[in-house]
């Protein structure tokens, strides 16, 4: 999954209605793990090459990939990923930021980078700095079935958790508009809890169809992108930062001829009609600027900035190093005390043991006063 | 027989005595540890400030100089009247603004002051004579044939919380105080919607709570300039040098953030606190290519491409990673020398004075040509100082911009005495805070309702004890802030609308808040029915034969009396 956050003024536009001031969030995940889910990984990045290249900078970008195709030990070209056939396009790169990798991709991190509920620890790079005034593109890609997307191998997140998720934003004003893109099987059946204001979704597929992945190439021996994708970014091609093509174009891409599932959108929660929203609105990054006509009249000197004799002495002072982790003490710590669980089947295994001791004891006759 | 009547019999009482433990004890104690921790909330006081109505209250003076008044009119003087105006904004939200105003005449020292020769001294000197509290104001009435002000200017706004207001001709014509009066009072709300809140600001600042339309191009674009409010703000200033080979930049960032930013930051920290950081980036180019103008023998960079220059350089600048305050960055740009010199020039294809732009919400851009700075014979590196009073004179009034300070430009015959050294005006510091507290009561409201509304609708959240201490904190603060915005104390009412947004922003953005517990009904059954079905069926067989041997027995009863 990448999550893509870019920050975006428009120039305000007189033609019949007003823009607010856009800043933009993307955001993509790759939810997959494993050497085969290569194209998942391919997918998250070429979307995020085509953002970036479009004028929109890391700090607003979340890049979530599950898995590292790049260095695993498999890829037969190292620290490359390639998405199209006989090897033509390199999507790592050299300027990929990737801001939660391998097991950081979970359910609980999602959301809460989402929803702004993050330790206050966590650096800025990893959090969603939007505001009310920001449109938010969230990009999800990985394996999914009727109302759920597949984490990792071991964990789902629900369409009604993602529902709830959008809301809570809303609530806290932290989108102006959202575009929510789903490219995995039955992935219509994600956007169809959504009830909070001003989100469209499109999908790769619809309830009970699959999403094919498009070409395999021989030589790394995986697939390396999905169709949806694959037309997708095809499309994203042509868009340069001051196109005007608009959501409209966004949902003939990848018709059934090509894609072989039935991509879907929903818009019946987004106030503005699809037609008047620019796919810059949301893949594009142009800053508003004005000129500053006015300028204060300075005319102090600089003070210097004396030390004085107390900062002196406290200058002398010598650095010295934070207390190391105590290594010695930990490799002869003895293992913590987990939290006791009773084994499995516990419970079960008791009732049939009370069961057992009362026949037993009382004689197998007298089963027929309970049954 | 007798010893199967008492096996039976403790058969049924054994099945009985197990049926009532598990119902006595056994569901309670089940529904009791399955539950969620709530702490409680006060939920009450959150729904009453759903409804916001927010009265904000100033205390203006106006004293009338000698000329102004007749002596009979004089008589009626001092004299104290309060004025209300209600504004509805929407259902939950409702704006009061009350004005208290005392008039009186001039005393003889404010007389002395207002016979110096220019409005600067005699603003100075009626400063020095008696400080405003902070949101108070005090408008002077100054005669028609006073020479303080120039021809077309009517009002002149001074650096402190004075205004001098010239009497209009038609005003000699009011005989009693009433008409006198009746004439000053549009010119003085017309002061009072500049000096302290008006209707555009205020409700520019609720519109977390509303979202409203605002009419024209020019008001969208003043509430968009201007950062949200934030306790805390950082501000970076950098040097851009694309061409180091050529140019040697020295700037004494240290020392001039200190004399010319610091004292409007220090003069700002009721509303926010600031920190200031600097960094050098060598080797850095702006995105876009200017052209080279043969007419003025310069480079010149098109208004349009500015829009480009931003994003590639924002990748390369730091920030702190440790905060997530907003970042102001300024960008002072000295172009290599094979493209110097350079000049902005904006849609009507002048040159811009500053030669700097600013982009809102983000920070501002100064491109500092140095090749009057050497000749052409000069040796590479050159050594260059840069003018740094310069320089900040464009930062400060860019972060003036920024931070909402000033917003729209005044209406005319008003002129608005420069902002001092300091860079901000004590009514503009007024006008912020008052558009601050407001902005800081409507978010913490909305947030603490709608983390109640949250909670109430996802029943599986575990609230803590230290959560709603804080919501418990917010409303509280909120309360009172309210109480001082009504009062027409300020300061208090700006420190306590901080404190409550702190304390709801802590508390809505809690990482223990996070509701990860949707569990559809069909696996609520999957997980509970394994535990109590093999349980329950023989109790509850055993109840059912019971049962029905109490009726057989009754029956036969019956059949034996008739």
């Amino acid at each position: 999954m990448i999550l893509f956050v870019n920050d975006e003024s428009i120039f305000l536009i007189s033609s019949g209605f007003t823009r607010l001031f856009l800043v933009l969030l993307d955001k993509q995940v790759c939810t997959s793990r494993f050497w085969f889910n290569y194209r998942h990984v391919a997918n998250s990045l070429s979307v995020y090459r085509s953002v970036k290249r479009l004028g929109i900078p890391d700090s607003h970008i979340v890049l979530m990939l599950a898995d590292d195709m790049a260095c695993n030990h498999r890829n037969p070209k190292p620290a490359t990923v390639f998405s199209h056939k006989n090897i033509e396009l390199n999507v790592y790169g050299d300027d990929v930021e990737v801001d939660y990798r391998g097991y950081e991709v979970t359910v609980e991190n999602f959301l809460r980078v989402l929803t702004g509920r993050l330790p206050s620890s966590t650096p800025r790079s990893k959090r969603l700095l939007s505001d009310d005034r920001s449109n938010i593109l969230i990009y999800l890609t990985g394996h999914g079935g009727n109302g759920f997307l597949k984490f990792q191998d071991s964990e789902e997140i629900s369409n009604v958790e993602l529902a709830d998720a959008f809301e809570q934003m809303w609530q806290k004003r932290r989108y102006n508009e959202l575009l929510f893109i789903i490219d995995t099987c039955q992935g219509a059946s994600m956007y169809e809890r959504f009830y909070s204001p001003n989100i469209m979704a499109l999908a790769s597929s619809q309830v009970g169809e699959d999403s094919l992945s498009h070409q395999p190439d021989l030589a790394i021996g995986v697939h390396l992108m999905d169709r949806y994708t694959f037309y997708l970014l095809e499309f994203l091609e042509d868009i340069h930062p001051a196109s005007k093509a608009n959501m409209n174009d966004l949902f003939k891409v990848c018709p059934k001829s090509q894609c072989v599932s039935t991509p879907g959108h929903r818009t019946d929660l987004f106030q503005r009609d699809p037609g008047s929203v620019l796919i810059t609105d949301f893949f594009g990054s142009v800053r508003k600027v004005e000129i500053t006509t006015e300028v204060v009249n300075l005319t102090d000197p600089i003070e210097q900035v004396d030390e004085s004799p107390a900062n002196g002495e406290a200058r002398e002072e010598m650095y010295s190093y934070v207390d190391q982790l105590p290594v010695s003490e930990i490799i002869h710590q003895k293992p913590k005390q987990k939290d006791w669980h009773p084994p499995d089947g516990f419970i079960l295994g008791l009732w049939t043991l009370i069961l057992l001791v009362f026949f037993k004891t009382y004689g197998v006759k007298h089963l027929k006063h309970i049954f | 027989m007798a010893t199967a009547e008492v096996e039976r019999r403790r058969g049924q009482l054994a099945a009985l005595s197990i049926a009532a433990v598990v119902i006595i004890v056994g569901v309670p104690l089940w529904w009791k540890t399955t539950e969620t921790y709530r702490a409680w909330l006060p939920v009450s006081q959150i729904r009453e400030l759903a409804k916001l109505q927010l009265q904000l209250s100033a205390d203006v003076e106006v004293v009338f100089a000698r000329g102004t008044v007749t002596p009979e009119q004089q008589k009626k003087v001092p004299l104290t009247q309060t004025q209300e105006e209600d504004h509805a904004i929407d259902d939950d939200t409702a704006l009061k603004y009350r004005y208290e105003t005392k008039y009186r005449t001039a005393t003889i020292m404010e007389e002395d002051a207002l016979n110096k020769p220019t409005a600067a001294e005699a603003d100075l000197s009626l400063h020095v004579l008696s400080e405003s509290p902070c949101g108070s104001l005090v408008i002077y009435v100054i005669p028609e044939s006073s020479s303080l002000l120039p021809e077309d200017v009517k009002v002149y706004i001074g650096q402190r919380r004075t205004a001098l207001l010239r009497v209009a001709p038609q005003m000699r014509t009011a005989k009693t105080l009433e008409q006198l009066l009746h004439h000053l009072q549009p010119h003085i709300k017309q002061v009072l919607r500049v000096m302290s809140f008006s209707y555009a600001d205020i409700t520019a600042a609720l519109s977390d709570r509303v979202r409203f339309h605002p009419g024209n191009k020019e008001s969208i674009a003043d509430s968009m300039r201007a950062f949200k409010s934030s306790p805390g703000y950082e501000i970076t200033f950098s040097l851009l040098n694309p061409d180091p080979k050529s140019h040697r930049l020295h700037w004494d960032i240290e020392g001039a953030a200190q004399t010319y930013i610091q004292p409007l930051l220090t003069k700002m920290s009721p509303v926010a606190n600031f920190s200031i950081d600097s960094q050098t980036l060598h080797y850095a180019m702006l995105g876009v290519n200017p052209r080279f103008d043969n007419t003025r023998s310069a480079y010149m960079l098109n208004a349009d491409s500015l829009a480009h220059v931003i994003n590639p350089v924002e990748a390369r600048l730091g920030s702190n990673a440790a905060s997530s305050n907003p970042v102001l960055n300024f960008l002072l740009y000295v172009p290599d020398a094979y493209h110097s010199p350079l000049y902005i020039q904006d849609q009507n294809k002048q040159k811009v004075p500053s030669n700097a732009f600013h982009s809102p919400r983000w920070g501002g851009i100064m491109v500092y040509n140095v090749d009057s700075y050497y000749g052409p014979e000069a040796e590479f590196p050159v050594d260059i100082n840069i003018n740094m009073a310069k320089v900040m004179g464009v930062f400060l009034a860019q972060l003036r911009l920024l931070l909402g300070v000033q917003s729209s430009p005044p209406p005319p015959g008003f002129l608005v005495a420069p902002c001092g050294r300091t860079g901000l005006a004590d009514w503009e510091l007024d006008r912020l805070m008052w558009s601050r507290s407001v902005e800081n009561i409507a978010t913490a409201t909305t947030t603490i309702t709608s983390l109640a509304q949250l909670l109430d609708q996802i029943g599986n959240i575990v609230i803590n004890d230290n959560i709603a201490e804080q919501v418990s904190s917010a409303v509280t603060s909120l309360q009172l802030a309210v109480a001082e915005l009504e009062a027409g104390n300020l300061k208090f009412a700006l420190q306590f609308s901080k404190e409550a947004i702190l304390a709801s922003e802590k508390a809505f953005f809690d990482p223990s808040l996070l509701h990860l517990l949707y569990f559809p009904d069909d696996q609520k059954f999957a997980i509970y029915i394994p535990l109590f079905l093999p349980m329950c069926v023989p109790i509850l067989l055993s109840l059912i034969k019971i049962a029905s041997e109490a009726r057989q027995k009754r029956r036969e009863k019956q059949v034996k009396k008739d």
